[in-house]
């Protein structure tokens, strides 16, 4: 493919922000051409979410497999032989799924008649672009421009990507599970790489500046995630800086000041992700910036007219879904529609050893009523022995309306529990909407339910 | 079982085609003789199309607002008996009529499709607590406290401009349901304590033009269109005829009408006429024949609830001045209560048209093509005048005019209307039996 391109929209970027507002603008019936350099699906689905939650499970099944090869057994389940890892094969399920996805994103868009020009776009102004395709160069000029070039994992200056330092991209892609493995960042997807790579043999060792871990998170919620790495051997190291690579491993400074080297065949490096600002001509387009991020205002329009910036690129949560809603939202109110991003919680996930989710408020204060029930006293999440490791909904509501402002879970299996969640604050329920839902029992939702009615200050079942 | 089609009768001498306006009737119904079918718009009048006989709807044809040829097919309808199509004539479409029948005839008989009234039922039911959830009944948020609501009425809430702060909310704990927002909006987007906060307002509502909107738009467009107007206005003493008018007013008889200026004027129009064929005409400007009229047929520009129409005086100069007004008085009325007929509404010579104390200083009327002359009398007004070395205050009238330039030239025109100052200003003149 090569010559000039005039479509009505021009998406730079086949991530979940991309893909998505390109398939909404294709559904609206606007001419729509997505520009993507690597394969489809971004950083979410190629290097992301979708694999290293492949990873994750997998290596929850092995872990629990290996436990019932021990002595104890697992509720009398008793291998005689300890199982046996091929990590190749386990990569190979895991880029099955990648493929599988991304081959539907193509399809997707095909449906939605969107073009997809292969290659790696280049600015000259701001409703103008160069693509370097493997046929020739092609060029775009579109009447709106959607950005939506995602981020890229942060490298340290002392620790540069390479052989022995990793990014989570090429933690995702190893050939072998390391034998030692230091993570350096405590941060979600640190601890869900680092646990994965735990729960696969690994003698795996977690270093994090902030005196805690997941620092986002309020000790509560963290708690049940420490106890696990605790249990699971992992060394966690608070207030520790690296310092640099040595021969045998990562030299650190502990929180005392002591210099110590972590003994490490990989160092994985996860302390953040930057928006991807650079290299696809950005400083050609003239628009204001917020910070790092690209300044957009509650349209996710730039400062220059028809020019859109979505997901990463402009800020906090760096969620695919958030920035899939924003794709959504600017495909529609480039087809006329009066839209704005105006989200009262976006839900944020971990998925560590237990999961956590958190949607809303999480810190609450004399203006709220709280209610928090636990797992223990949850009949499936005890059938499913998910009830010992100190889970917990917690329900956060305004004292005098009873809205409920934020709901944060720890415990195994409850990301599924994110999205509803989601609905009640959205929806804008209070307590006694709860408390008059039903929910199906056994099941984990019922600790949703309970904790409504903590928050009233009737739970049943505590 | 017969077909019987109706087809759309010959409404009015010329008139090929009419305009559906509402359909009183969908397939399916099951009507009896008389029953209003369809109203249909011909020219200016407004025709209720009645069924000839019994029977039940098979198909209606022609949407609201399209024209329908004279002899068109309107209503399909199945009758007890032969009908008026010829058997062979529902042969050549086998299949297609029949299955149609049989679609229509299930449902046809009352209760099995829900009547209009059941339909509706429910919609009151919902629009009560809409209703009665009035705008102050909402609990008053705090300073500070942020409103609350489903992300759907949130959507509808910015496409509509409301910022939902000033929305009260109804629901549990202040939630702010699509009923709340309904009823703001019913409201006319005022609400309690904030009524002085303006907001922008991005709705547009697209209507379609139908009917006589529409017949009057493409009246004004041919006219304007076709006639190079030109424009003259003159001041006109009427202190004298007012003079007049106000003692017959004072002195009528009981059963003679109420005078106003109009039958002045088309007693002044009358008497000036003849010394200006060229002016009592109407102009087949596609031809290139100007019809010169003997008679006055004098249009009454008259506005009606649905907009504009030009009622005809006929043979005003066959009518003494009351006659003039009570014919005034009664093509208008049937022109505003919509009962005029095709014959009351087409055929003026020359039109006069007055807003009455509305009537401001000046007016540009539009022709009333195919005539060739108009004349619009603006507003009375007191004014000081000089009559020889004293001032007086008199009553004065402009009088403004259209002429078709192809046919009236400029030097005319004003010959004509000094000749109609002079007979308004001397008001003897409107009952001589010749004016010079």
């Amino acid at each position: 493919m090569s010559g000039t391109l005039t479509p009505k929209v021009l998406v730079v970027g086949g991530g979940p922000g991309g893909y998505v507002a390109a398939i909404r603008a294709g559904q609206l019936g606007l001419d729509t051409v997505l520009v993507e350099a690597d394969r489809l699906g971004g950083t979410c689905l190629i290097r992301g979410c979708i694999p290293s939650k492949a990873l994750i499970h997998a290596a929850s099944l092995f872990a629990e497999v290996r436990e019932a090869a021990t002595e104890k057994g697992r509720f009398g389940i008793h291998l005689d032989t300890a199982p046996r890892l091929d990590f190749p094969e386990t990569r190979g399920w895991k880029d099955g799924i990648v493929d599988q996805l991304s081959g539907g994103v193509a399809g997707l868009l095909r449906k939605a008649k969107v073009r997809v020009v292969h290659g790696w776009a280049r600015f000259s102004d701001a409703k103008s672009c160069l693509v370097e395709t493997a046929e020739g160069v092609v060029t775009v000029h579109a009447e709106h421009v959607i950005l939506a070039t995602g981020s890229r994992p942060v490298e340290l200056p002392f620790l540069p990507f390479g052989d022995r330092v990793l990014s989570s991209t090429e933690a995702l892609s190893l050939d072998a599970v390391p034998d030692r493995l230091v993570v350096v960042g405590a941060g979600y997807i640190g601890l869900e790489l680092g646990t994965a790579f735990a729960k696969m043999g690994a003698k795996v060792s977690i270093v994090e500046a902030q005196p805690h871990i997941l620092p986002l998170y309020d000790r509560t919620l963290t708690a049940p995630v420490t106890r696990w790495l605790e249990k699971a051997g992992v060394d966690v190291h608070l207030g520790a800086k690296a310092l640099g690579m040595v021969d045998d491993g990562l030299r650190i400074a502990t929180v005392d000041g002591d210099e110590i080297v972590l003994p490490a065949d990989k160092v994985l490096v996860t302390v953040g992700r930057a928006p991807l600002t650079e290299g696809w001509g950005l400083e050609e387009m003239a628009l204001a910036m917020d910070g790092r991020f690209v300044k957009v205002d509650d349209r996710c329009a730039t400062s220059t007219t028809n020019v859109w910036a979505i997901g990463d690129l402009v800020g906090e949560p760096m969620l695919a879904h958030k920035a899939s809603a924003q794709g959504e939202m600017v495909a529609e109110i480039i087809a006329g529609k009066s839209r704005r991003f105006d989200p009262v919680a976006i839900p944020a996930v971990c998925f560590t050893e237990p999961e956590i989710v958190s949607v809303g408020i999480d810190v609450a204060d004399e203006r709220h009523s709280v209610g928090q029930f636990p797992f223990q006293a949850n009949g499936r999440a005890l059938s499913m022995d998910a009830g010992h490791d100190g889970g917990f909904v917690r329900t956060i509501a305004e004292e005098t309306t009873g809205r409920i402002v934020g709901i944060q879970a720890v415990g195994q299996h409850i990301s599924e529990l994110s999205g509803e969640f989601a609905v009640l604050i959205e929806m804008g329920a209070t307590l006694d909407d709860v408390a008059a839902i039903i929910h199906a029992h056994p099941t984990l939702s019922e600790a949703a339910h309970e904790s409504g009615l903590k928050a009233l200050g009737h739970a049943l079942h505590i | 079982m017969g077909l019987y089609h109706f087809h759309l009768p010959d409404v009015g001498e010329g008139v090929a085609e009419a305009e559906i306006i509402v359909w009183h009737v969908k397939p399916g119904e099951r009507i009896s003789e008389d029953q209003n079918l369809v109203d249909v718009m011909t020219d200016k009048a407004t025709v209720e199309m009645t069924s000839p006989v019994d029977g039940v709807v098979l198909a209606v044809h022609g949407e609201v607002g399209a024209m329908m040829p004279v002899g068109s097919v309107l209503v399909e309808l199945e009758v007890e008996g032969a009908g008026n199509v010829a058997a062979d004539a529902v042969a050549e479409k086998p299949a297609e009529a029949p299955e149609k029948a049989a679609k229509s005839i299930a449902p046809p008989l009352p209760k099995v499709e829900p009547s209009p009234a059941v339909t509706s039922a429910p919609a009151p039911a919902v629009a009560v607590p809409a209703a009665s959830s009035s705008v102050s009944a909402g609990r008053a948020r705090k300073v500070g406290e942020a409103p609350f609501a489903a992300p759907a009425t949130r959507r509808r809430a910015h496409e509509l401009g409301i910022p939902l702060q000033f929305v009260p909310g109804t629901g549990p704990g202040g939630r702010i349901l699509p009923a709340d927002l309904d009823a703001y909006v019913a409201a006319g987007g005022a609400s309690g304590g904030a009524a002085s906060v303006a907001r922008e307002r991005t709705g547009v509502t697209e209507e379609r033009i139908l009917g006589l909107r529409r017949k009057i738009a493409e009246k004004m467009q041919e006219a304007k269109r076709r006639i190079p107007h030109i424009a003259y206005v003159e001041e006109i003493d009427v202190t004298e005829l007012e003079a007049l008018r106000q003692d017959l007013n004072a002195h009528r008889r009981e059963d003679a009408p109420k005078l106003t200026l109009l039958p002045f004027f088309i007693r002044a129009l009358v008497q000036i006429l003849p010394g200006f064929p060229q002016i009592n005409a109407r102009y087949d400007d596609d031809a290139g024949v100007l019809h010169r009229y003997e008679g006055v047929h004098v249009g009454i520009a008259t506005q009606t609830p649905g907009g504009l129409m030009v009622p005809v005086v006929r043979h005003a100069e066959a009518l003494d001045l009351y006659g003039c007004a009570r014919e005034l008085a009664r093509v208008a009325a049937a022109a505003r209560g919509g009962s005029a007929a095709r014959e009351e509404l087409s055929g003026s010579t020359i039109t006069i048209t007055s807003l009455g104390t509305l009537g401001g200083i000046v007016s540009t009327p539009v022709i009333n093509h195919p005539e060739v002359a108009i004349i619009g009398p603006n507003k009375i007004m007191e004014k000081p005048v000089v009559q020889g070395s004293f001032l007086s205050v008199r009553k004065v009238m402009n009088l403004s005019s259209s002429f078709d330039h192809r046919i009236v030239d400029g030097y005319d025109a004003a010959l004509f209307v000094q000749a109609l100052k002079r007979v308004l200003e001397h008001p003897a003149l409107l009952f001589m039996e010749k004016v010079a």
